[in-house]
This record gives structure tokens, sequence and C-alpha cells, in this order.
């Protein structure tokens, strides 16, 4: 029999880290505690797993590191329940549980060759902080073509990952464009809702796949917008989020359909998706 | 083969010294599998278990690991129960759900230790049905009073003595360990005549079911199968195949183990997401997935329906909630046809 799937792997935080000036989205960094550990935790971009607080319980998250950014691992959490609470006062040096890694991944072998439109809204950026960080590694860079990330927060202080963004923006590798739902003074950037900035922006469907991953309003009005680029529905990639508690397919409750996010996801195409019922 | 029924409590002993021996036990005004310390604990003069054994490989409660967690380090410890056990006097129908079982908790990616080494180590010791109860239907179900599915040994009650087939090379090991006596030709003949007897009287149409099923999420007909629900998973609970469970953390500071606890998908609680989002908000939802579950989700996934026709969902639902009429309600025809 395989190792026992319910059992988590030691890490320790090095890093409790205040991301957004809400002070509600905190971003963790994880350490492997071995060389041996950290082989056994084989990941790729869109993965998740179950980070568990000893005597508190554990809840899952996308991995917002990279498999390219070795020894650790990074976790962006929004301070909701039981578990991110404890997490979010947690003292760095403490140790931590981690489950997985969990879910099945953004398809990058299919990926290869192909321009890449990521669009992101509020704090669901994390696994797409993950794909691009893995596309902009440079042994990896040559094999996609034009990467183009939109991103939307509500205001500047709720923009994940804020010195990244600044690097991409300085790149020629990356178009990243971001934008905030009002003005504000001394934001110089776009200024709008993602869907807008979608239209404006219009990416080219040809040769692309679109990946998307924010909030269900933002997904319902982007949609139509990338249908109107001409993306087709086997072009466009989500991940899905449900409650979970096993993360291996077994305790029954995040199905959409006859899937498992969990298991047979968190991944979908909006192909796959229009196959299976609207409960999500 | 043949048990003698005077010689059984002394037989049940016997197993237990070797195994943990589950059977059925009179508590109140019905029976449960417990494990019994002696033969004469038994009470074979039931229909089914109010709860089905599905609990004894897989608990309502059990402990997954436990952990102690120090400033040098953590440490884990599993909770894996390798005991040998044998569930004597299990119906065809319970056998067939652990059949069903197996498939989740054995699935294309990963494997559940705990039951799978639970299932591994029970040897399961059927009992026929010669006189199915009126809520079974589980001929309509793939199954039957007799059905040899999932079994090691099946036994037939013949009045004075219980005619035993081997059905495993397991059961054959068994019964061999145990040195039983061969049947003779009358007694094969009243197992034969029981065999031809027993009468499931509820049959539950399901052709075109599952083609219903494919294409109408969204139709009205779910508005109404729910209204008098409660909401109160008595049917899940005693589901045989139902398998959802939960996932917490017992401990007192950073000491304590981490539990699993038997679930429902027809409590609101199960689907809330942390930001308050509910993809099943009512008990609409709710029974669908129930329905759906069983009957669409389950065929898709392993070309077997998650249901045995048992009736514990009919017998302990509080309101008369009828899986048999939601079923002919779906398919559009009348409700089911009692013989």
């Amino acid at each position: 029999m395989q190792r026992n799937p319910y059992l988590p792997l030691p890490m320790k935080l090095v890093k409790n880290f205040t991301e957004t000036e809400d002070k509600l989205i905190h971003t963790f960094t994880f350490q492997f505690l071995s060389e041996e550990d950290e082989k056994s935790f084989p990941y790729m971009p869109g993965q998740f797993a179950e980070v568990c607080v000893f005597g508190k319980g554990e809840a899952p998250f996308g991995i917002a590191s990279s498999p390219t950014e070795p020894g650790f691992l990074k976790f962006s959490v929004a301070k909701v329940g039981l578990v991110s609470t404890a997490l979010h006062m947690m003292e760095e040096g403490t140790i931590v549980g981690v489950r997985g890694p969990l879910g099945n991944y953004y398809p990058l072998e299919q990926l290869k060759g192909k321009n890449i439109v990521i669009i992101g809204g509020g704090f669901a950026f994390t696994t797409l902080r993950s794909m691009i960080t893995y596309i902009l590694k440079p042994e990896h860079r040559g094999d996609y073509g034009k990467l183009t990330v939109i991103y939307g927060a509500r205001n500047p202080g709720l923009l994940l990952y804020k010195e990244e963004l600044e690097e991409w923006n300085g790149r020629s590798d990356i178009d990243l464009v971001c934008t905030i739902d009002r003005p504000v003074e001394g934001w110089t950037g776009r200024v709008g809702f993602v869907p807008t900035v979608t239209k404006e922006v219009a990416p080219s469907s040809e040769n692309s796949v679109a990946i998307i991953c924010g909030p269900p309003v933002m997904i319902k009005f982007t949609m139509p917008e990338l249908e109107a680029c001409g993306f087709k529905p086997d072009q466009i990639i989500m991940s899905l989020e449900n409650r979970m508690k096993c993360g291996i397919g077994m305790c029954g409750r995040c199905n959409v359909g006859n899937r498992y996010v969990c298991k047979d996801g968190p991944v979908f195409t909006k192909a796959e998706l229009n196959q299976l019922p609207n409960e999500y | 083969m043949i048990i003698a029924k005077n010689a059984l409590p002394g037989l049940l002993d016997k197993l237990a010294a070797e195994y943990e021996v589950y059977a059925p036990v009179k508590q109140g005004a019905y029976s449960l599998y417990k494990q019994i310390c002696n033969g004469a604990e038994a009470d074979f003069g039931y229909v089914n278990s109010k709860i089905p054994p599905k609990g004894i490989l897989f608990p309502q409660s059990e402990k997954l690991y436990s952990y102690s967690v120090t400033g040098e380090g953590t440490s884990l410890e599993e909770c894996v129960d390798t005991r040998k056990k044998v569930i004597f006097g299990i119906r065809p129908c319970d056998a067939k759900s652990l059949l069903l079982m197996d498939n989740v908790f054995n699935n294309d990616k990963f494997q559940d230790p705990y039951y799978l080494t639970r299932r591994s180590n029970t040897i399961l010791v059927g009992m026929a049905c010669n006189d199915p109860a009126g809520t079974c239907f589980c001929t309509s179900m793939d199954g039957g009073p007799f059905d040899q599915s999932g079994l090691d040994l099946l036994l037939t009650d013949i009045g004075e003595a219980y005619v035993v087939e081997a059905v495993s090379q397991k059961g054959k090991d068994l019964a061999a360990a145990l040195a039983l006596g061969a049947a003779d030709d009358s007694q094969k003949a009243a197992a034969a005549e029981a065999r031809e007897s027993a009468e499931v009287a509820c049959a539950v149409n399901t052709v075109g079911l599952k083609a219903r099923l494919d294409v109408n999420f969204y139709d009205p007909i779910w508005e109404k199968f729910h209204e008098k629900c409660l909401g109160c998973a008595a049917c899940t609970y005693s589901c045989p195949t139902c398998h959802c469970f939960d996932i917490v953390d017992e401990a007192k500071d950073c000491n304590g183990c981490r539990v699993r606890n038997w679930d429902s998908c027809m409590f609101p609680l199960f689907t809330l997401h942390g930001s308050g989002h509910n993809p099943r908000t009512s008990g609409k939802e709710r029974m669908r997935q129930r329905i759906m579950h069983k009957f669409k989700y389950f065929v898709d996934n392993f070309n077997a329906t998650a249901c045995v026709g048992c009736g514990r969902c009919i017998k302990n639902c509080p309101v008369n909630l009828d899986v048999r009429e939601v079923l002919a309600d779906i398919r559009g025809s009348e409700a089911r046809s009692d013989k």
C-alpha cells in the first residue's frame, strides 16, 4: 500500500508576512525539515495542500510557490476560520503539518508553444503566481509564447506580491496589467474592473490559452469578454474551490457532478465544466 | 456443510478466541452488530440491524493518528487497526455494500489504509434472508436475499441448523479450520427450498432511471422531494453505502489526535465555504445530491448503483420519505409495484 495519505509532513514556519494593507491576508513560508521530506513532495503549479495547525485542524490552500523555488512552500491565506486564524497568529519557528501535494495542475505540457493569458482577481492569485514564476524561469520561458497577465484588486493595498509585480513590470518577457476598482491618489496604473480591462487589452485567442481565477462575479463577467476575443471553451482553464476535508476523493463533499474538485480538479477547462452541473 | 443451531454458540466462542467476532445482538426493540465475547450474546432472530455493519470497517468515529508537538519536533503515531475480524450473520445486501465502498476507499489515485487494512483482515459470514422485510428491494438493485457477492461463507437457516456454502477461498479456509461437517441431502434440499420461497415483495423499476438523471439536474421535479425532509441525516447514517466523513482535531494545546467522524450531505454545513458561499444552499440541492450521488455519479464513476435496497433509509426516516417513490417519480412512472 502507498504511504498513508492522511499523515502530514512536518514543516517549519520561517516567515509570517502580512501581505495586504487590510492585514487579512498573510503569506506563510514553510521550510522542509529535510531533503528527504522535500523529495517526497514533488508538486506543480495549480496544486494545493492541506495545511495543518496541530491542535486546531487542517484546511486546503493553493500552493503559491513554484517548484522552481526549492526548499520551501508558500501559501497566501485569508483569515476566515479556525485554522486560518491560528495560522495568522502563529509565531515564526512553529512546526505545522502539510499534506499533499493534492489535486491536478495547470496542463504545462499541453501549453507548450502557446501564448498564455492569465487573469486573476482579488486574492485568488496564489496558484497563478506559482504558474507565472514557473513560466518565467529561464529554462522554461522558451517553451511558451507570449505571457499576458491581467490582475485586479479593489485597491492597490490589496494586491498580493507587490515586489514581484514591480519586478515583472520591468521585464519584457511578460505583459503585466494591474488594475484597481476605483481611482486612488498615487496610483498611476489602470482603473476598472477585470472584465472591462480584459476587453481593453483584448488578448488574441490565436494559439492561446486563458487561465482565469477569481471571485465568481469576476469570472461571470470576464467569460463573455474572452468569448468575444474568440476563446473557445477548451481554451479557457479555471481552478475551482469547494469545501474539502480529505483532499483525496473520499470524504464526499467537494464534488461537482461526478467529479471531485480535490482529486479530479481543481483545474478544469471550461469545456469540462460545461459538461457538469453548475454546483460550485 | 452444516452447523447445528445448538452448536453455534460454542462455534462462536471458538472463533472469538482468534478473531474479533461481530454478530447481531438485541438492543431493545432492534438489532445491532456488536463485538461479542461469547456466542450466547448473538441473537439471530433478526431481519436486519438498525444501523449497517459498515461501522466495523469504517467506524462512526475513529482516530487516524495522534500527535505531540514539542520544541524539538513533532511525533505522529498512526492508529491503523490490524486485528482480525469476523462479521457473523451479515446480510447479503450489506456484504454487497462493502464491495461498493471498496471503490471509494481504493480509488484511482489514493488508498485509505484504515478501511483497507480492516477490510483485508475481515471475514464475512453471510446469513441468507429467508424472510425479507417489506421495505427490502434488493432484487431491484442487482442483489438478492441469497446473493453471494462479497461474502466468504453463506449460511441458510433450515430450522434446526444452518446449511453453509463456501463462497471464497477465505471462507473455505475458515470452514476447514472449524471442521464443519457435511450437509446431508435432505438438509441441502431444505436450503434449496428456502431459497426458492424467499420473496422480496417490493420491486422498483429502474429501467431508464440513469438516463433521466443524466439530463434532469435542472428539472423542477427537485423542488418537491425535500419539502418534508427535516435534514436529520438518518437516511445517510443508516445507509450501508454512504461514506461521507468529516475530519476534526481533538486536542489539548499541541497534543491530540486527528479524528474522522461520519458526516452527511444532508447537513448545510457539509459544503459551506469559509467565505459564506454554499453551493448547496437548501434541502433541494442536498436531496438532489443524495439521489444523484447514488444513482448517477456513482454509476458514472464505478458502473454500479450506490444503493443495495436494504430499506433502512425508508424505515428510519422520521417523516416517511421513501426513496422508492422518489425513484419512481423521477422515472415518471407509477410508484413502485408491490407483488
